[in-house]
């Protein structure tokens, strides 16, 4: 049930990006799900990868200021209110989502998303108990 | 208390007089002085120019630089035989910085150091402990002699050794401590770890050689039990003793029989009205082996005349706020490096290293301040960052009286410097 997420601190120089999602690849990592926060000054980019720790070890090789972040994946059927649906169970147990984004999978049928909540193994037995499907492995 | 009380509290009209006289004379010495007679030459002036106090003005500066382009001992005024004592202050490159003495300037100077000292309180009853190291440095001996004329009792202790420093202290009863100001502070630290800080007679702290900030102050003064005074100087103008703070603590009383004080602005050379900050330049009015005429101290401060109320009449600096080289201007406001560098030092998640860039746009100063951000826990929300951000804003705001844009970095990318750092980089003149 355990998915991390790794934050990377990127300052607003052109091609920061670009050096990050290079520096992956040529590692052999692979990114599923990736996200950027920014403002004019400096951003956080917010990755799913197949090997969080192998990540981390090139990301901080290279000097660049990364942590790691439990997450939750949902994968729900690709149909209108699957995601509603998700968000309600959680917010009626009083846990707020605060931030969600998309990620890519294989199947035509389903969606998946990554959710930051602050509780996660309530939200986890929440979503579990009403027969929500969570993604357990990145591969 | 004072040391010699008729001048200390003379009128300012009879010091002035005073000054005027010493001047001619001073001026007249100097002017033996090849480089100074080259510079008056060059000026178009001569000492039968000096009507006035304010004559002083139309004089060239002297620099840091005409000592070291006359080492060793070109700037001395009188022949070698009358010179009784060399001192030196390390430069960071090079060759030092060398100074002489006759011996009516050791005799003065000694006077003026024991001013300080009474100002601060000490007596012939005293046992002072000079932690400062003897040497060519001017501080250790400036404040022996003094004390010793004072009637105190000197242990000339020399720095190093902690552990037989303190032993000293409470063996022989010191009263009062001559040391840096981060000197002081380990030792009070060390004190108070072993808890003989009750077995120690200390009540009196003389801390000069460095700047001394008023919280470093308060923490030795806490941890000692002591009441610390400020006092200042430079080799080139004597050493220490050239101003010092009364126990009210409200600037450093400059020795106006002996010196002229003038506050310039750094940039232009020109003379700013009295209460202005700006460069301090200092004139040497009885100094025989060295006289110095409007020497560029590179302190900024500022002067304040009102005759304070302990009684002095002399010209009160406020603390030493920067060096002139190290100044920014920035819409108008001085700003010194140092007092951003204050600011980082106390938050946290970012580095101690920095770098200041100066812009100009759309005809208004801009200054961005480049910290790196350590602390990769704050990469879990987006707002922690802001608010970091935010927080080193409105602390600077505050220090410096300006916004600043602050820029956050990733780890290792501001540059590490092994000398004297270069941390500001203007491009106003470029854009
Ligand atoms: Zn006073």
């Amino acid at each position: 049930m355990t998915i991390y997420q790794i934050s990377v601190f990127i300052e607003n120089k052109q091609g920061r990006l670009t050096e990050i999602v290079k520096t992956l690849s040529t590692n052999g990592i692979d990114i599923r799900a990736l996200s950027v926060a920014d403002t004019t000054d400096f951003g956080i980019l917010r990755i799913i990868v197949n090997d969080p720790e192998a990540a981390i070890k090139v990301l901080k090789a290279e000097g660049v200021t990364v942590s790691k972040t439990q997450v939750i994946g949902v994968s729900f059927d690709d149909k209108t209110g699957a995601l509603t649906n998700v968000l309600e169970l959680l917010s009626n147990a009083g846990i707020s989502v605060e931030y969600a984004y998309a990620f890519i999978t294989h199947s035509k049928n389903n969606a998946s998303v990554i959710l930051r909540v602050e509780q996660v193994e309530e939200a986890i037995k929440v979503l579990t108990d009403a027969g929500v499907s969570l993604i357990d492995t990145i591969e | 208390m004072f040391f010699q009380k008729e001048i200390e509290t003379m009128p300012r009209a009879d010091l002035e007089k005073l000054q005027l006289e010493r001047l001619k004379e001073s001026v007249k010495r100097a002017s033996n002085v090849p480089v100074y007679k080259k510079k008056f030459e060059e000026a178009g002036i001569t000492p039968d120019d000096i009507k006035s106090l304010d004559d002083l003005k139309k004089f060239p500066f002297t620099y840091k630089a005409d000592f070291r382009d006359n080492y060793p001992f070109g700037m001395y005024a009188v022949p070698m035989k009358d010179i009784v004592r060399v001192h030196a202050s390390s430069g960071t490159t090079g060759k030092p910085t060398v100074v002489g003495y006759t011996k009516n300037d050791i005799d003065m100077w000694s006077d003026l150091v024991a001013r300080v000292a009474v100002a601060a309180g000490v007596t012939n009853e005293d046992v002072v402990h000079v932690a400062f190291g003897y040497g060519l440095f001017t501080g250790a001996f400036g404040l022996h002699y003094a004390n010793e004329k004072i009637g105190a009792t000197v242990v000339p202790m020399s720095s190093g050794n902690t552990e037989k420093q303190l032993m000293l202290l409470q063996d022989f009863g010191a009263t009062v401590l001559v040391a840096t100001p981060t000197y002081a502070l380990y030792l009070s630290e060390v004190a108070k770890e072993k808890g003989i800080v009750d077995k120690l007679k200390l009540k009196i702290g003389l801390f000069g050689a460095e700047g001394c900030s008023a919280g470093m102050r308060e923490q030795i003064e806490r941890n000692f039990g002591i009441i610390a005074t400020d006092n200042y100087g430079m080799s080139e103008l004597i050493g220490p003793g050239v101003s010092g703070e009364c126990k009210f603590r409200c600037g450093l009383h400059i020795a106006e029989d002996h010196f002229i004080a003038e506050i310039i602005d750094p940039a232009t050379g020109e003379v700013l009205p009295a209460g202005e900050e700006g460069e301090l330049v200092i004139t040497s009015l009885t100094k025989e082996a060295l006289p110095v005429i409007r020497y560029r101290t590179g302190d900024i401060t500022s002067l304040n005349y009102d005759v304070c109320e302990c009684g002095r009449t002399h010209v009160r600096m406020a603390k030493v706020r920067g060096r002139s080289d190290d100044m920014l201007i920035i819409k108008g406001v001085n700003v010194f490096p140092s007092q951003i560098e204050g600011v980082l030092m106390n938050i946290n998640h970012i580095s101690p290293h920095y770098m200041l860039e100066v812009r100009r746009e759309n005809f208004s100063d801009s200054l961005t301040v480049i910290v790196e951000l350590i602390d990769e826990k704050l990469l879990e929300r987006f707002q922690e960052l802001d608010a970091l951000r935010n927080e080193i804003r409105a602390k600077l705001r505050t220090v410096l009286g300006i916004d600043a844009k602050i820029k956050l970095v990733s780890p290792n990318t501001v540059e590490r410097f092994q000398g004297k750092a270069k941390r500001v980089i203007d491009l106003r003149d470029k854009d």
